[in-house]
């Protein structure tokens, strides 16, 4: 059990899918603009990360043992799939934040969270629950991340900053503090 | 070659630059630039798949459906990132356990399916691969931009060479994951800094005033 909790902390805390990762950019720069969107994005990635975590250790376990050169091919099909029907259940359930996510939704696909966390679960060969705790734990970091990141954001928005600076490049920066501050979570694992 | 395809080849590497200008393609900007020889590694690797999908991209476009095209794209990137991925694992075993899980995560690098759904699925097949090439130039022109700063500062090293005298202390925190977000944050300043500046520096009457925003803009540069 401990060892679930510790899978759990470090994807969430020591190793972050976005600032220690560089894990689903796209997603982080697009539309970390409101803390409300940003937390629904998350729990989107999150419930995506989540399947795809299940999909992958069935994938292994039953039909990638045979052939393993096929694994790129089979987890991006498998990410699209999921994606397509998340999408069509967010659709029907909320409108409105079927709007707001907007492009960000399908490029879920495309985000490197969902394809990492597959590949990275394949390589250290996680079991099923170790993977779902993998997968809660990341999607609980990159969640993290977008709002922290949409706090600071929205407090930007009414600071005087000068004109070059306004844009992408200083949302780096703010990154890369973050980032800096991340860092200090390594310790927890020399401790333990 | 005719003078459009060399167009579509020069665009990307620098006005259009996928990584820069469009920002397209961070992730592995970012992960794997903290040595010269990874980025090398990984602009080859993606320069690889860029220009081979989109040449098969622009081959078959005409024949996928519209509904579909993007799984098809999807795994047609997905076959070449497999060859790429053997291929290096075969050739170089130590550069494919630096890059570790981001050889695999080509595949949803943004700039190779930009291409195909912007370009290569609407224009002849030379043209295609002269767009793909060039942005695959591009992406790899800012990997080693990235990848120099932070080799040099955080490692003193580059390719593996030491280039700063010993005294150097270096900064350890640019090869690590905040140096990258520090590194492309403050490229992407001074390309913005220098676009703002510039139409101040046309407007202004006096030549000598003209001429000191130049140099200041330069020395920044």
């Amino acid at each position: 059990m401990s060892g679930l909790v510790w899978i759990f902390v470090s994807a969430m805390f020591v190793s972050n899918f976005t600032l220690a990762m560089f894990l689903g950019l796209c997603a982080f720069l697009g539309v970390s603009g409101k803390i409300a969107t940003a937390l629904r994005m998350g729990a989107a990635d999150t419930f995506v990360l989540v399947l795809t975590s299940l999909a992958v250790w069935f994938l292994n376990k039953f039909v990638l043992a045979e052939a393993p050169y096929l694994r790129v091919i089979a987890f991006i099909v498998v990410i699209a799939g999921l994606v397509q029907i998340v999408e069509m259940i967010i659709k029907k359930a909320s409108p409105t934040l079927f709007r707001e996510l907007g492009i960000y939704l399908p490029l879920i696909t495309t985000n490197c969270a969902v394809l990492g966390l597959a590949m990275i679960q394949t390589n250290k060969g996680y079991t099923l629950g170790e993977g779902v705790a993998f997968a809660l734990g990341g999607g609980a970091g990159l969640t993290l991340a977008l709002v922290l990141m949409a706090s600071i954001r929205e407090e930007v928005e009414l600071a005087d900053v000068p004109e070059f600076a306004r844009g992408v490049g200083l949302v780096f920066i703010i990154a890369g503090s973050l980032s800096l501050a991340f860092m200090g979570f390594a310790g927890l694992f020399s401790a333990a | 070659m005719s003078a459009t395809a060399r167009d579509d080849l020069i665009r990307g590497v620098w006005r259009e630059n996928p990584v820069l200008v469009t920002t397209l393609g961070l992730c592995p900007t970012l992960a794997v630039t903290n040595t010269v020889a990874n980025c090398v590694a990984m602009g080859l690797a993606t320069f690889f798949v860029l220009v081979a999908s989109c040449y098969l991209v622009a081959l078959v476009a005409k024949w996928i459906p519209g509904e579909i095209r993007i799984t098809a794209f999807v795994l047609i990137i997905a076959t070449f990132v497999t060859v790429a991925d053997m291929a290096i694992e075969a050739l170089a075993p130590d550069v494919h356990k630096a890059l570790g899980a981001f050889i695999a995560l080509i595949v949803v690098n943004c700039i190779i399916l930009g291409r195909q759904e912007a370009f290569a699925s609407k224009n002849p097949v030379l043209n295609s691969v002269a767009d793909a090439a060039g942005a695959g130039i591009g992406f790899m022109v800012t990997m080693l931009m990235m990848g120099t700063v932070r080799e040099v500062i955080g490692n003193g090293t580059l390719l593996g060479h030491r280039v700063l005298p010993a005294s150097y202390e270096p900064w350890v925190v640019m090869m690590l994951p905040p140096g990258g977000f520090l590194t492309l944050g403050t490229i992407l300043l001074l390309i913005k800094w220098k676009k703002v500046r510039k139409p101040a520096v046309a407007d202004a009457p006096a030549p000598a005033a003209a001429a000191s925003g130049a140099v200041s803009g330069g020395s920044a540069a």
